[in-house]
């Protein structure tokens, strides 16, 4: 098998390369995945980085682009993928190093959108009330893992990396704003109603198509836009 | 960084006798769920705090938790904190200290309560309130009937947990060192620890985190074993600097395997599965834990669980081409049951093994899990060590929480869910105490220029040697989880401890000589590796002869050659020092303040 990874060191580099690995395919188990993969060819090379860390999709750590999807390396199949199997950082954020990118744009994203809940003060004896319906509006929401898979395949935030909150930070909005415990809809709706952050999006769906959890950011994005037109909410 | 720019220049050397230093009035070293509760309680009081996390945040393996948190809300079966404290004891083979056990079962409402405050998206109730599923060794009434106290987020609660902490501690000034790998306790003149050494992962820059409190919250080290539920992060690296600064580890031979890994490969399948209605069967289809905890079934303990599917793979009832595993059956349970309360599960096993548990059974077996043992702290989480007269000591200014800690609330066996509560009762609590502490501290007299640098830097310089070795680090990672699993699993005994014992000592003299590959500065794996593969070795000699001396059976630990628990003589924790491998002993406690005791018993399930 043939992989074509992207490599770049800051120290050494101008710019990024493809460098070229070969494994034998007789070594590759059929339930192998790509993470398992890349701990291979550091074995050939440990001077290649990649990120990793729970290696069952939970962590969000090891996202990549592969055969030019972004996907999670630790639940990607290796059978899946065609060779020769082209292996880069995801795309549109500065590179580290390797296949490492810094993802401080995407964080400052996700706190600009206030992911925090806002309540009404209850004491420690009791709990919000949320009846399964209410909650289940949640599901689909909560479940992000900041993974990057979705704002690095968006052409919107491509073009308007600082301006675009990007599908990950409007995902994290909306989840706050259908919370029916949450006291400030109306609030995070009109920060929110700006044609940069929010209405830059354009439906193009690489988000969904590549969001390795099975979320739904364009939907997500459709429903806040038409909040902010309708300027109520879906309590 | 745009492309086609000059290479940057960034010292490849770290320097030979000084560091830069940043002074804080508390640093708390983890990210995980207990880091966080802890820096959030210390900022929101105004202090000055640093958090140093090796991953983002997020990353933390507090977000791979998945059944639930205990707390006695009564929201599904009546429940009482007192039961929940007589089943902790219980679970943990009476080896856990009873006035830690009291307080943490004590505090669980409210801090459940407070965590939905805080935004956790809890499933749900028909009348609003949280959901609490079965786990194994909860009971009503002492030991009755089956309790329901597992407060639930579908099968993602650590995640949730993880996530909302995070999310709250956006909105305060916690200074967070993202990505910076922390490598050593820094002592002062005066022999007090008060301070950090870490290396900003992305330039290879060290530095020097200055403070008189110093958290700990590292988290647990389940990459000693081959196969485990473990993140790759999950190194014990505090462990590790508390070893290396003189200070014991407790109990360290109680290692929990999760009686439900996916067979071969370690991923978690939460107990959960099981307290919503599924089933353990071996190769003849028979559901067999009747036969090791007749009440109970499949919801007794972990370690008694574990114990059964090891037993029925030994006498040839493993299921597979290998008769090596069991299958954990829930194709009996309605497909709506999976689908809102374990889609988690649902997705690993599709993803790893290729099946839906609504149609097809799940391949699990034993994988280590949970470390119960950790570094000695009292109640505040206030490190404890032995002085001169082999009497118990508070170390001033050090603390340590959650899985890296044994202050001791899971003793010989950790009960599901508990760890959830653990992490954030001790995480406040720690938080708290510190605080009261600053608020009465007089200013440190230790000056920067007290800080004892030398071993830390001795330690950098060991792995810049720049010849190549014919040896790898990943090599003898793998060898030491090899003889980790093989000596010291499940099962032990003094023979096979002895062996991997042996092993540990040539794979030690391998880790003395072996060199990197690589020497660059940025996001240099092989180093980190380096790091992390001191820690793993210093935790494994810990835990083989923390196990060689204790010559009975207890909880997880299960010697065939001693099958029985010796409450006479072995009703203590062990302290291991890494200074002549010592071992010495602290007694439980069987105090609590507010219950009366409980005294220990036959553990039957």
């Amino acid at each position: 098998m043939k992989l074509f990874i992207s490599r770049y060191d800051p120290q050494k580099d101008h710019q990024p390369y493809d460098q070229e690995f070969e494994l034998e395919d007789g070594s590759i188990a059929s339930d192998l995945m790509l993470l398992d993969l890349l701990h291979r060819v550091r074995a050939q090379d440990p001077s290649l980085s990649f990120r990793f860390s729970c290696q069952e999709g939970v962590c969000g750590s090891d996202a990549i682009n592969v055969n030019g999807r972004n996907v999670l390396s630790c639940i990607t199949p290796v059978n899946t993928l065609t060779s020769p199997i082209r292996i880069q950082p995801l795309p549109g954020l500065p590179i580290i190093k390797d296949l490492i990118v810094d993802l401080s744009l995407f964080y400052q994203h996700y706190r600009e959108i206030h992911p925090v809940l806002q309540t009404q003060e209850l004491n420690l004896e009791k709990e919000h009330l949320q009846a399964p319906e209410q909650r289940s509006q949640l599901d689909g929401g909560y479940e992000c893992i900041l993974c990057a898979c979705c704002s690095t395949s968006c052409p919107s935030f491509w073009w308007n990396p600082d301006q675009f909150l990007g599908p990950a930070a409007l995902l994290a909005a909306h989840r706050f704003i259908i919370d029916s415990r949450d006291i400030k809809p109306v609030e995070r709706l009109k920060e929110l109603d700006d044609p940069l952050k929010t209405f830059r999006c354009r439906h193009i769906q690489n988000c969904t198509a590549s969001c390795p959890k099975g979320l739904n950011p364009s939907r997500a994005i459709q429903s806040l836009k038409s909040m902010i037109t309708h300027h109520k909410t879906d309590k | 960084m745009t492309l086609s720019q000059p290479p940057l220049s960034l010292p490849s050397n770290p320097p030979h006798d000084s560091l830069p230093i940043e002074t804080f009035d508390a640093i708390v070293l983890g990210a995980g769920g207990a880091g966080m509760r802890a820096a959030l309680a210390l900022s929101k009081k105004g202090h000055k705090v640093a958090m140093v996390s090796k991953v983002f945040p997020t990353r933390s393996h507090t977000v791979a938790a998945q059944g639930g948190i205990n707390a006695a809300l009564g929201n599904i079966s009546p429940d009482q904190w007192h039961w929940h404290m007589y089943d902790t004891i219980k679970g943990s083979d009476y080896l856990g200290d009873q006035d830690a056990i009291e307080f943490m079962c004590s505090e669980a409402a409210h801090i459940v309560r407070e965590l939905e405050h805080f935004g956790v998206p809890f499933s749900r109730l028909n009348n609003g309130k949280i959901y609490q599923r079965a786990f194994g060794g909860q009971s009503q009434s002492f030991g009755e009937k089956q309790a329901h106290r597992t407060c639930a987020a579908a099968d993602r609660t650590g995640h949730a947990i993880l996530h909302s902490l995070y999310q709250q501690l956006l909105a305060t000034g916690v200074q967070m060192f993202d990505e910076y790998y922390a490598l050593d306790l820094i002592k002062n003149q005066q022999g007090e620890i008060n301070g950090l050494c870490v290396m900003n992962i992305h330039n290879g820059e060290y530095e020097i985190l200055q403070s008189p409190h110093i958290l700990i919250a590292t988290g647990g080290a389940g990459q000693l074993y081959r196969t485990n539920t473990n993140a790759s992060i999950n190194t014990g690296d505090g462990l590790g600097m508390v070893l290396r600064a003189g200070l014991p580890l407790q109990d360290m031979e109680f290692w929990q395997f999760h009686p439900t890994g996916v067979a071969g490969k370690g991923m978690l399948i939460s107990e959960a599965a099981r307290g919503e209605g599924g089933v353990l069967r071996n190769a003849d289809g028979e559901a067999f834990m009747h036969r090791y905890a007749p009440h109970v079934k499949d919801l007794a303990s972990r370690d008694v669980v574990a114990r059964a599917i090891a037993i029925e793979v030994q006498q040839g009832r493993g299921c597979g081409p290998n008769q090596d595993h069991v299958l954990l059956d829930l194709t009996h349970l309605p497909a709506e049951t999976v689908e809102k309360r374990l889609p988690g599960i649902r997705d690993i096993s599709k993803t790893f093994l290729g099946i839906d548990p609504v149609e097809a059974p799940i391949a699990v077996f034993p994988t280590c899990h949970y470390m119960m043992g950790g570094i000695p702290t009292d109640l505040n989480g206030q490190v404890i060590t032995l002085n001169d007269h082999n009497q118990l000591q508070p170390v001033n200014g050090l603390y340590a929480i959650g899985e890296c800690a044994c202050v001791s609330v899971h003793g010989a066996n950790r009960l599901g869910g508990n760890s959830l509560l653990d992490i954030i009762v001790f995480g406040r609590q720690a938080a708290d105490y510190i605080h009261r502490q600053l608020q009465t501290d007089i200013p440190s007299k230790s000056r920067p220029s007290d800080l004892i640098l030398k071993p830390v830097l001795e330690r950098i310089q060991r792995w810049q040697t720049p010849q190549p070795s014919e040896d790898s680090l990943a090599s003898i990672k793998h060898d030491l989880q090899t003889t980790m699993e093989t000596g010291c699993g499940v099962f032990r005994n003094a023979d096979s401890m002895q062996a991997t014992l042996k092993a540990l000592e040539t794979l030690n003299r391998r880790l003395q000589t072996v060199t990197l590959d690589d020497h660059g500065a940025v996001f240099n794996l092989d180093r980190l590796q380096a790091y992390e593969l001191e820690n793993l070795m210093a935790i494994a000699f810990a835990t083989v002869h923390s196990s060689l001396s204790r010559t009975e059976s207890r909880g997880a630990h299960s010697r065939v050659d001693y099958p029985e628990r010796d409450d006479e003589n072995w009703l203590k924790h062990t302290l291991y020092f890494q200074q002549q491998n010592r071992i010495a002993y602290k007694p439980v406690n069987l105090q609590p303040k507010q219950h009366p005791p409980f005294p220990p018993k036959p553990r039957v399930y």
